[in-house]
């Protein structure tokens, strides 16, 4: 029905002006149809695919300044000190609600990528590509998977240079991807850490990995500059515990 | 009347079975459908095995008969060669079914010298090209055709009732009727084909009236010949062996524009396409690509472009730094000098669908060529998807295929021992060797009762001492218990580590080791 309404209106907010007309006739002559699209397409509609905002969990939205993943960004999600733990929870939760909503993600140089645990955060794994093995070029396959995937998270095998990193950036922004580099990165436009967090439920000798706090925190440019902190609970659609008093944690019973 | 040879392979389910598993069959062997005996080999049948016996009635005969289950897939797999021999000697060949086809006896038996000559011809030719034992019957029809070649006779021409007439009543393959018959004393062919045809169908109906016509020898059914598969390759051979891509891309292109006519000529699209090409070298290299949609003259293109990239590139990198790609037989590529495309996974080409909202799929077609372009670069295993399916362990969980390949999911079923979400973030594709010990520095471990000799109290990683602040467990897995190459027993704990991190662990066989970081 959206489809059918956005086809109503599309001609009635075109100036049928001569320019336009122009361009039009322009469009058919050199057979470019399908091709050349006015900007106003690229608003997309509500679905998610298309849009200039890819959407993200509701709890990862106050972290980013559009409120969702913008094309053509990148955000990094750091995994070196202070605290290393929940960097790849945090990268699998940020590709989760894009994935959800019908964009195509890829994550290059994790071999050992939980995949039950994406699935588990909603990530729509017959819409994610892996390349766990890029070898010494992976530049170029950053570089080629940008041209035609939503949300690209990469993690190097070593330290990338500054030129290198704006390269790769560029090439996101020219595209309309996102590029989410997971470790050591400069140059992003946003970057996430996990300065904190811990599970519950789990005692000596008794319980399970029930319920995780991640503490999440960005730090970034422009927009993002002013620093923030949220903390998400895993796993997602249940209401966050109260805060519990120490040394007190959930009994539940193993699997 | 139209003669008709018939090349019968006894017992072919058992050969089959022989063939394609390995089993021998020399020894008892019996198929099973449904718990009832199909065929049987030579030597189970001398013990006493016959068709339509239950499974405990054919072992208490030969209790060492070995049983297989009945697979028509395979039974038709393991034909194909014996066709293709007999197709060899003859063309026109039916397949009647898996063990059994029928011929035109005319042709051969014209250019061979007889019928006696050529059924020699083509026993022989099986026999050689397949190491399949086959009889040969000729008749007028191919019901007449398939008896005589249970006996291995040639049927003289017009003598095909006289030779039905002796035979028992249950070759017609129809066992309520023959049943029928039998009681009303019919007992042979020869006594059915002499009752009046206009009685027998108005007694017993149509199908009847068939089997009455075939008694009497009267099988005018022609044969349904076999078409065999159009050659649908294409190849080109390179004066200057090809070096650049921009060469290659050409000929590329070429080569598929001439591909993609031969497949619409034949009304075909392909699904997978293998590409081989031959360097100077001597070198061979191949890969087949997949596509879930159809292949265009310019998907055919492109793919082909892509791969000779890949390749050339590579040969030029190997010069370079001496790399060796395993795939890659022979010292370096070196120049192309024939290119061959294949298809594979034809189907009918009944028109390309287009997306009904204009650009419906585009995006999904955007990152396929972007996935498929890095396959080019890396080789078709770099790109990899999961697809969920059964399994205990956070590994075993998810089943990785090549990109482009068939995403084939398991149902959904409950997997008792497997462990709850959430999943561990980080699974390492080896699991890192770990030690644990107790509050004593004693190593811990799990008795066969499956109790902890000691509270687990520090984990060594690499040397590193962690404290230990929660566990749970053991968990106890034993999987493949009775096959003892998979066999895997082992225990699973969760712990927690005093700086947060938290760890699957996993002790089998007296080590211990990481299994996945809750990351």
């Amino acid at each position: 029905m959206a489809d059918i309404l956005a086809l109503r209106r599309t001609p009635r907010r075109r100036h049928p002006g001569s320019a336009s007309a122009g361009v039009a006739e322009l469009v058919r002559a050199t057979g470019l149809t399908g091709l050349v699209k006015p900007a106003s397409a690229a608003a997309g509609g509500p679905d998610g695919v298309g849009e200039r905002v890819l959407p993200v969990l509701p709890e990862l939205r106050a972290l980013l300044p559009a409120g969702g993943l913008r094309r053509g960004s990148t955000v990094a999600v750091a995994s070196t000190a202070p605290a290393p733990f929940g960097a790849t929870s945090v990268l699998l939760a940020l590709l989760a609600a894009a994935s959800a909503a019908g964009s195509w993600c890829a994550v290059v140089g994790m071999p050992a990528l939980g995949l039950a645990a994406a699935a588990e955060l909603g990530v729509a794994l017959e819409r994610l590509a892996l390349v766990p093995e890029p070898g010494p070029d992976w530049p170029a396959v950053v570089a080629a998977l940008l041209d035609g995937i939503d949300v690209v998270a990469v993690a190097p095998p070593g330290p990338v240079s500054t030129d290198l990193g704006s390269r790769l950036a560029a090439r996101a922004r020219q595209r309309g991807s996102v590029l989410v580099p997971y470790g050591q990165w400069s140059g992003a436009d946003i970057v996430l850490r996990t300065p904190g967090g811990g599970w519950r439920g789990l005692g000596e000798g008794w319980g399970r990995l029930a319920r995780r706090g991640l503490v999440i925190s960005r730090r970034g440019r422009g927009a993002a500059a002013h620093p923030r902190e949220v903390t998400l609970w895993l796993p997602l659609g249940i209401e966050p515990p109260p805060p519990l008093v120490e040394d007190a944690p959930v009994l539940e019973a193993a699997g | 009347m139209s003669r008709v040879m018939v090349v019968w392979c006894p017992d072919w389910p058992v050969v089959a079975a022989g063939l394609i598993e390995g089993i021998p069959i020399h020894e008892p062997v019996a198929v099973l459908a449904a718990n009832r005996v199909v065929a049987c080999s030579e030597a189970a049948r001398t013990e006493g095995v016959r068709q339509g016996l239950r499974r405990r009635e054919a072992q208490a005969r030969c209790p060492w008969l070995a049983i297989v289950d009945d697979d028509p897939a395979r039974d038709a797999r393991a034909f194909e060669p014996v066709i293709e021999a007999v197709e060899e000697l003859a063309p026109g060949v039916e397949v009647v079914r898996p063990g059994t086809c029928a011929l035109a006896a005319r042709g051969p038996g014209g250019y061979f010298g007889s019928e006696a000559g050529a059924a020699e011809r083509i026993v022989e030719q099986v026999a050689q090209a397949c190491l399949v034992e086959a009889q040969v019957g000729v008749a007028d029809g191919v019901f007449a055709a398939g008896l005589a070649a249970r006996s291995g006779k040639l049927v003289p021409a017009g003598r095909t009732g006289e030779f039905l007439s002796g035979i028992d009543i249950g070759a017609l393959d129809r066992p309520e009727l023959v049943d029928l018959l039998r009681r009303l004393g019919v007992d042979t062919l020869g006594a059915f084909a002499a009752l009046p045809g206009a009685d027998v169908f108005g007694r017993f109906g149509l199908d009847a009236a068939l089997a009455h016509r075939l008694a009497g020898g009267r099988d005018e059914r022609p044969l349904a010949v076999r078409q065999p598969p159009p050659d649908l390759d294409v190849t080109q051979v390179f004066d200057e062996p090809l070096e650049r891509v921009d060469a290659a891309a050409f000929a590329a292109r070429q080569l598929a524009e001439r591909l993609h006519d031969r497949l619409a000529g034949h009304g075909l699209a392909c699904t997978r396409l293998g590409i081989a090409a031959f360097t100077e070298q001597g070198g061979e290299l191949y890969r087949t690509w997949r596509h879930d949609g159809l292949l265009t003259a310019a998907g055919i293109a492109d793919r082909v472009r892509w791969q000779l990239d890949g390749w050339l590139a590579r040969g030029r990198a190997a010069c370079r730094s001496g790399y060796q790609p395993a795939v890659v037989s022979g010292p370096r590529p070196g120049g192309i000098i024939r290119l061959r495309l294949y298809p594979d996974g034809v189907v009918e080409h009944a028109g390309l669908q287009l997306g009904l909202w204009g650009d419906a799929g585009e995006e999904r077609d955007r990152a396929h060529r972007v996935l498929t372009r890095v396959q080019g670069m890396l080789g078709p295993e770099a790109v990899l998807t999961g697809v969920l399916g059964g399994g205990r362990d956070p590994g075993d969980h998810v089943r990785l295929v090549p990109w482009g390949d068939e995403r084939i999911s398991e149902p959904e079923q409950p997997w008792p021992g497997g462990l709850p979400a959430p999943s561990p973030a980080t699974v390492p594709p080896t699991p890192l060797p770990v030690d644990v010990y107790d509050a004593e520095g004693g190593p811990v471990g799990v008795t066969a009762r499956l109790a902890l000799t000691a509270a687990p109290a520090t984990l060594d990683i690499s040397g590193e001492l962690e404290r230990i602040s929660g566990w749970a467990g053991p968990w106890p897995v034993d999987e493949r218990w009775w096959a003892p190459d998979e066999a895997s027993r082992r225990v699973r704990f969760q712990v927690c580590l005093a700086d947060g991190r938290a760890l699957l662990l996993t002790l089998a066989g007296g080590a211990w080791s990481i299994q996945g970081v809750y990351d």
